[in-house]
């Protein structure tokens, strides 16, 4: 770069940010319906891992049933329409 | 390496032969008239392997734009091209790219919006995308197509503009008519055009870590932000300049910088226009001249950034200015020449302004309509 950088600013400002985890707050508060997963019904195939727009489903091992960050979930309840054993519920939040 | 062609082909073709002489990278576009025959030449060129680019089949233009604004931040020269309803579906990331500070290359066929449904000429729908931050560029000829997306990939990426550009040219008018055109030597086009060098160091790949763009900033970040493109928008008048000059001095050709005069020596009345409209001012003040008419024609290139010192330098020294504007911009008039009384009241120029809406959805504009208004007003 031979421009100055407070030159460059002056025409060449953006914006920018690095991700991080929950940048954004703590966005399990906007929830309507929490969806809990059924453990015994769950078959491990993580496929609500795979489609949570927000990755808030953890996945420790495979063998495990994947746990719900409620920190971060929305409550978009994708994970519950995509499950193949309906072992995915919700409920409202009180 | 392959020599300077002399042929006679399409204003796409042209605008196809500008985006391969500048070497673009990645194309995304989809199908629109009176453009699709810009993307079908370069596709094929890619598919024979004669010419070395990633060509994007998108599903849509809003997509098409998508992609080039991708392909642009990650290092890459990236061009499309559209048309009227398509730009329009486009233009939510018509204002993305320039926000984003992509500087990307998209050739416009004007076309009239719908409805009613309507495939000529008219060119409101560009101008619709005059506030988006994005430099225009209207082309009266073939041979202006081709060299101007050239020059716009050099405006666009210099390091003190760093914005998208938009090169417009008339459909069928420009777009299916065929004319003599020069297809430069690529080396000399290599030599006026050099590779993509992202000088914005979150944009260029090279040395960036991964990050996201377009959060949110609250007000007085956000204009802060705003006003670094209208500071990139003033800098692109001497870069535009610059990049005429220098191509002048490379190809031996002269389509002007912001403005291109002709016959404004000694004129006492000058007809300001865009793109073919001006072309076809241009040839009637020829005949004007030989019966002894002083008037010129002044051919606007560049809508933005607007050129108010150069043509406010021009109206002070003439009598009347005449505006043709295909285009409108209703409850109001002509766009044009909206601009221009804006420019002639900046710079204190008292000169009346005849303001006139003509050939909107394609109708001719004919020598003897230019030659009426003169003529109206000399009386």
């Amino acid at each position: 770069m031979d421009m100055p950088a407070k030159e460059m600013e002056e025409h060449l400002l953006l914006p920018i940010s690095l991700p991080t985890k929950g940048a954004g707050g703590k966005t399990g508060s906007w929830r309507v319906f929490r969806p809990v997963i059924i453990e015994e019904k769950c078959v491990k195939c993580m496929m609500c891992w795979m489609y949570c727009p927000e990755a808030a489903i953890e996945v420790k091992s495979r063998k495990e049933v994947p746990k719900i960050n409620y920190d971060y979930c929305k409550g978009c309840l994708i994970c519950m329409e995509v499950c193949p054993v309906k072992a995915i519920k919700s409920e409202r939040e009180g | 390496m392959r020599m300077e062609i002399r042929d006679v082909i399409t204003g796409n073709d042209a605008a196809a032969w500008g985006a391969r002489l500048s070497r673009v990278e990645v194309i995304a576009a989809y199908p629109i008239t009176p453009q699709t025959t810009i993307v079908e030449k370069l596709s094929e060129w890619v598919d024979k392997g004669e010419f070395d680019a990633r060509f994007i089949a998108v599903e849509s233009e809003h997509s098409a734009m998508s992609a080039i604004i991708g392909a642009s931040a990650a290092g890459a020269r990236a061009f499309t091209a559209t048309s009227s309803q398509g730009l329009l579906y486009m233009m939510e990331m018509v204002s993305w790219a320039a926000g984003a500070r992509t500087p990307v290359v998209t050739a416009i066929v004007n076309r009239a919006l719908g409805p009613p449904w309507n495939i000529w000429t008219d060119q409101t729908d560009a101008l619709m995308a005059r506030d988006a931050g994005w430099i225009q560029f209207w082309a009266s000829n073939n041979q202006e197509v081709l060299d101007s997306i050239i020059q716009a990939y050099r405006v666009a990426e210099d390091k003190h503009v760093i914005l998208p550009a938009m090169v417009m040219l008339g459909g069928f008018v420009l777009s299916h008519t065929a004319m003599p055109v020069v297809i430069h030597d690529q080396e000399k086009v290599d030599e006026y055009l050099p590779p993509y060098d992202p000088p914005h160091y979150v944009l260029n790949p090279k040395i960036s870590k991964p990050f996201a763009y377009g959060n949110i900033l609250f007000p007085w970040d956000y204009a802060k932000v705003r006003l670094a493109i209208q500071k990139a928008m003033e800098n692109a008048v001497d870069v535009i300049k610059k990049a005429a000059k220098e191509f002048h001095e490379i190809f031996g050709i002269w389509h002007g910088d912001l403005i291109k005069e002709a016959y404004t020596d000694g004129a006492e009345i000058v007809i300001m226009g865009l793109g073919e409209v001006a072309e076809q001012a241009e040839a009637t003040v020829e005949h004007l001249r030989q019966n002894g008419l002083k008037v010129g024609v002044v051919k606007v290139r560049v809508t933005r950034p607007f050129p108010k010192r150069e043509i406010a330098k021009i109206a002070d020294n003439v009598s009347h200015v005449i505006v043709i504007d295909r285009n409108i911009s209703f409850g109001w008039g002509g766009i044009l020449a909206g601009e221009v009384k804006a420019t002639l009241h900046e710079y204190n120029v008292d000169t009346p302004v005849t303001a006139k809406i003509m050939g909107i959805g394609g109708d001719d504009i004919l020598p003897e309509h230019i030659e009426k208004i003169v003529k109206e007003l000399i009386k």
